[in-house]
C-alpha cells in the first residue's frame, strides 16, 4: 500500500501513457510531465504569493489579504483576473519585438530547470548526466531575458535595474556554482538522482544529508545567500528597488506580462530551492528512518519547498535592502574566499580517515574563516568628509 | 536530413546571419544570442550534454553579457548611419565562396572520407573530468593560467586611478 | 560577530509573526466596513442643508440669498429662487445643486451664511457608478434635519441653536416693541414671521 502511494504519480503516468500507440508514447510521456510540472509550479505558485503576503502582514503585525474567500485565501484568484483582464500597455519609443519576447525568455528556461529535479523516488522528468549544469546555464538565460527587458523598455529606471540585476546574478553566480561544486566534488556526479541517492540511509537517526557535515554546512549557508540573490529576493531585492527605481526592469510591463516577471522570479526561486534541497538537504529523503516509509517521498520534498519559501518570507520581513557597494563587497570579500575555503574543507573531507579528526579540521578551517572574514566585514569605518573622483 | 538538425542548423544560420546584418547593435547582440543557443541545441542533438549545457552557460550567461554591456557602454543605442554593406563586399563574398571551394574540394579529396563512420562515443561527465585531469591537464594548467594572467591585467587597468583621492 | 544582528532581527521579526496570532492587541488594523473608528469632532467633508423640524421642504433655513454661490470658489453651488404664481420671491430655494466632484470642502459657505442654514457633513461613502448625475447632490439629498447636526458635531451645532434662540427672542423682543405703539403693523409682522416660526427673520 505504502509502495503505491509512494509511487502514485509513476504509476498515473504509466497508465495513462498506455493508452497510446507505442510510438507516442515518449512524445506523450514528456507532455504529460510538462503539464504535471507547469500546473503544480503554477499552483504552488499562487500558494506562495498568498502565504508571503500573509506572512509578511503577520510580521508587520497586520492580517494580509483576508476579504477573498476563506481567510483570504482565495486572493491568487483574485489576482490572476486583474492581472488577465489589465491592459497591455507598450511604451511608444520601446522596442516592440523584445519587449514582447523578454517575458517568455524570462519563464521559459526557468520552467526547463524543473524537469531535471528529482521529486521523488523515480520521479525526475528528465534524467540528465549533467543535470546541476542545467540549472547554471538557465540562470544565464535568465540574465538575458532581464536584460531584454530592461533594455527594450526605453526608461532609464529599467534600464537601471536591469544593469543592477546583471551586475548582482553576474556577481553571484561564481559562489552558487563554487558552493554547489563542493557536492559535485564528494558525490562525483553531475546528475541530480545519484546526488539524492548518495544522500539515503541513516547514522543512528540522523539522516545522512549533507548539511549535516561541516563542509556541507557552510555550502548550504552560502548557497542559500547567493540563491537568494540569484533569485532576487529581499535583501538583495536591489533590481527592482521600489523606493529607488520603481520596479527596476519590469516597469514598463503590465497585465500579464508583468505577472509573467512576477511568475519567472518566484518559479526561480522554487527552482533554486529545489536544487538545493537536492544538493545539500537529501532531496525527497525523509528527515527521520521511521518516517521514510510510511510518507510518500515526494512529500518530503514538498515539505522542504515549503520550508524554504517561509525562509524566504521570513528574510524578506526582516531584512533591509542592500546597498549596490555592501553588495558586492559581501559577494566579493565574503562570500567568494568562503566557498573557495569551503572546497578546501570538502576535500579534507574527502581524503582524511573518518572520525573525529576530519570533523575537527574542517570546522577549524571553516570557522576560523568565517570569524576572520566576518570581522572584515563588520569593521567599524572610519568616516570623513567625502572626496568626489570626478567632480572637481 | 533530420528535420531537428535542419531546423536547428537553419536557426544558428538565421541567427549568425542577422548578426551581422541588422542595423540596431543590441538587436545583432540578441541575434548572436540565437546562434549560440542554437550551437547549444547542436551539441545536445549530437548527446554532448555538458558541452551543449556549457555553451549556454559560457556564451549566453557570460559573453553576450559582456557584449551587450560593450555595446551599452561605449555608444549610444542609435543605430549609425553608415550601410550595412561596406563598399567591397563584393570582393569579400568572392574570397569567401574561394575558401568554402577551397575547403570543400580539400574534404572531398581527403582519405577520412572512404574510413568507416566510427561510432560515437557516449562520454559521461565523468569521464570528460578524468580526460581533462589526466591526458589534458596540461592544456587545461595553461588556459588557466593565461585566464589567471589576463584577469589581472584588467584588474590593473580598472585599478590605474589610484593616484587621485581615496 | 557577523550575522549577529541578522539572528537578532529574525528572532524579533519571529516573535511579532507569532505574537500576533496569540496577542490580538498587536493588530492595529481597523477591518474598516465592520468597524469604524469614531469620527473627530472638527471632521468635515461636504456640505449639507440643515431643517428644523420633521420636512425637509418647508423647514429647511435656506432662503435662497445666494451669497454661498457667490462665494463659493470652486463655484460648485447652483441655487433658483423658488417664486409664486404672480413671480413674487419666496424665501426659498427652488433649486440647491451642489456638485461634490467640484467641491473642495472649504467650508466658505458655511462661513459666509447668514442663517446657519449650510453646514459640513462627514458622511464619506459617496462613491457612485455615475461620476456626472451621482455626484451632484439636489437639495432632496443635501437636507438633513438639525438633530443630525447635533449628532455629527454636538459642540457647534449647540452653539447654533443657542445663537439662533437668542437671535429670536430678540426679533421677538423687537417685534414686540414695534407692534406697542403701531397695533396696524403687528398682524402683518405676525404673517411674516409665521411660516417662517422656525426660521431667521432677515436681520436688519
Amino acid at each position: 500500500m505504502q509502495e503505491i502511494l509512494d509511487q502514485l504519480f509513476v504509476l498515473l503516468k504509466a497508465w495513462l501513457v498506455g493508452f497510446f500507440p507505442l510510438p507516442w508514447q515518449p512524445l506523450v510521456s514528456i507532455l504529460i510531465s510538462v503539464a504535471a510540472l507547469i500546473l503544480v509550479f503554477a499552483l504552488l505558485f499562487a500558494v506562495a504569493t498568498i502565504l508571503e503576503r500573509k506572512g509578511l502582514g503577520r510580521i508587520q503585525n497586520r492580517y494580509g489579504p483576508n476579504r477573498v474567500g476563506p481567510c483570504g485565501f482565495f486572493q491568487p484568484i483574485a489576482d490572476g483576473l486583474k492581472m488577465l483582464i489589465k491592459e497591455d500597455i507598450v511604451p511608444s519609443g520601446a522596442d516592440r519585438v523584445v519587449h514582447f519576447l523578454a517575458p517568455i525568455a524570462l519563464v521559459a528556461p526557468v520552467l526547463l530547470a524543473f524537469s531535471v529535479l528529482p521529486y521523488g523516488r523515480n520521479m525526475a522528468p528528465i534524467d540528465l548526466d549533467a543535470g546541476i549544469v542545467v540549472f547554471f546555464a538557465v540562470g544565464a538565460g535568465t540574465e538575458l531575458a532581464v536584460f531584454m527587458a530592461g533594455w527594450s523598455s526605453r526608461n532609464k529606471y529599467s534600464l537601471l535595474g536591469a544593469m543592477r540585476a546583471i551586475a548582482q546574478m553576474i556577481s553571484y553566480e561564481v559562489p552558487l556554482i563554487l558552493s554547489s561544486v563542493t557536492v559535485i566534488m564528494i558525490v562525483g556526479s553531475l546528475r541530480p538522482i545519484q546526488i539524492v541517492e548518495a544522500q539515503a540511509g541513516y547514522q543512528g537517526w540522523l539522516p545522512a544529508w549533507h548539511v549535516f557535515t561541516p563542509w556541507g554546512l557552510a555550502g548550504f549557508l552560502l548557497f542559500a545567500i547567493a540563491a537568494t540573490a540569484e533569485s532576487n529576493r529581499s535583501p538583495f531585492d536591489m533590481p527592482e528597488g521600489e523606493s529607488e527605481i520603481v520596479a527596476g526592469y519590469f516597469v514598463e510591463y503590465s497585465g500579464f506580462k508583468f505577472a509573467l516577471f512576477f511568475m519567472g522570479e518566484y518559479f526561480g526561486m522554487f527552482a533554486i530551492s529545489g536544487l538545493a534541497i537536492t544538493l545539500f538537504l537529501g532531496g525527497w529523503h525523509a528527515p527521520l528512518p521511521f518516517l521514510e516509509k510510511s510518507i510518500p517521498s515526494y512529500v518530503w520534498f514538498f515539505v522542504k519547498l515549503f520550508g524554504f519559501i517561509a525562509m524566504f518570507i521570513w528574510l524578506r520581513g526582516t531584512l533591509p535592502r542592500l546597498r549596490v557597494d555592501q553588495l558586492m563587497n559581501f559577494a566579493w570579500k565574503f562570500v567568494l574566499p568562503m566557498t573557495l575555503l569551503n572546497i578546501l574543507a570538502a576535500g579534507l573531507w574527502r581524503f582524511l580517515p573518518a572520525g573525529a579528526t576530519r570533523w575537527l579540521v574542517c570546522l577549524v578551517i571553516l570557522l576560523g574563516a568565517f570569524l576572520a572574514l566576518g570581522r572584515s566585514m563588520v569593521a567599524r569605518r572610519k568616516w570623513s568628509p567625502r572626496k568626489y573622483r570626478f567632480a572637481e | 536530413m533530420d528535420p531537428v538538425f535542419a531546423f536547428l542548423a537553419l536557426l544558428t544560420t538565421a541567427g549568425a546571419v542577422a548578426a551581422v546584418s541588422l542595423r540596431n547593435l543590441v538587436h545583432c547582440a540578441l541575434c548572436l544570442v540565437v546562434a549560440f543557443a542554437g550551437l547549444a541545441a547542436l551539441y545536445l542533438q549530437l548527446n554532448a550534454q555538458f558541452i551543449g549545457f556549457a555553451q549556454i552557460l559560457v556564451y549566453v550567461g557570460a559573453v553576450a553579457i559582456l557584449i551587450v554591456f560593450a555595446i551599452l557602454l561605449t555608444r549610444g543605442s542609435e543605430p549609425g548611419n553608415q550601410p550595412i554593406l561596406s563598399s567591397s563586399w563584393q570582393a569579400g563574398l568572392g574570397v569567401a565562396v574561394l575558401v568554402l571551394g577551397a575547403l570543400g574540394v580539400a574534404v572531398a579529396s581527403s582519405f577520412v572520407r572512404y574510413y568507416p563512420v566510427s561510432p560515437a562515443p557516449q562520454p559521461t561527465v565523468r569521464e570528460l573530468g578524468e580526460q581533462l585531469m589526466t591526458n589534458y591537464v596540461l592544456p587545461l594548467e595553461v588556459i588557466g593560467l593565461l585566464l589567471t594572467a589576463a584577469m589581472i591585467g584588467a584588474v590593473i587597468i580598472a585599478m590605474h586611478e589610484k593616484q587621485g583621492p581615496r | 560577530m557577523l550575522g549577529e544582528g541578522i539572528i537578532k532581527g529574525m528572532t524579533e521579526t519571529a516573535r511579532n509573526f507569532f505574537g500576533s496570532y496569540i496577542d490580538s492587541d498587536r493588530l492595529v488594523t481597523v477591518q474598516y466596513p465592520e468597524q469604524r473608528l469614531p469620527l473627530k469632532e472638527n471632521t468635515r467633508n461636504f456640505p449639507f442643508l440643515v431643517h428644523d423640524g420633521d420636512d425637509p421642504e418647508k423647514g429647511l433655513r435656506c432662503v435662497a440669498c445666494k451669497i454661498c454661490e457667490k462665494e463659493c470658489p470652486p463655484q460648485c453651488i447652483f441655487i433658483v429662487l423658488e417664486r409664486d404664481e404672480k413671480g413674487k420671491p419666496q424665501k426659498h430655494p427652488k433649486v440647491f445643486d451642489l456638485d461634490i466632484s467640484v467641491c473642495m470642502s472649504c467650508q466658505i459657505c458655511v462661513e459666509v451664511c447668514p442663517f446657519d442654514a449650510i453646514k459640513m457633513d462627514t458622511e464619506f461613502e459617496l462613491s457612485h457608478d455615475d461620476r456626472f448625475r451621482g455626484l451632484l447632490l439636489d437639495k432632496k439629498q443635501l437636507a438633513k434635519p438639525n438633530h443630525y447636526y447635533h449628532k455629527i458635531h454636538p459642540v457647534e451645532a449647540a452653539e447654533v441653536d443657542e445663537r439662533l434662540a437668542a437671535e429670536k427672542a430678540k426679533a421677538e423682543a423687537k417685534a414686540k416693541a414695534a407692534a406697542a405703539p403701531k397695533p396696524a403693523a403687528g398682524p402683518a409682522a405676525a404673517t411674516a414671521g409665521k411660516p417662517a416660526a422656525p426660521r431667521q427673520p432677515v436681520p436688519a
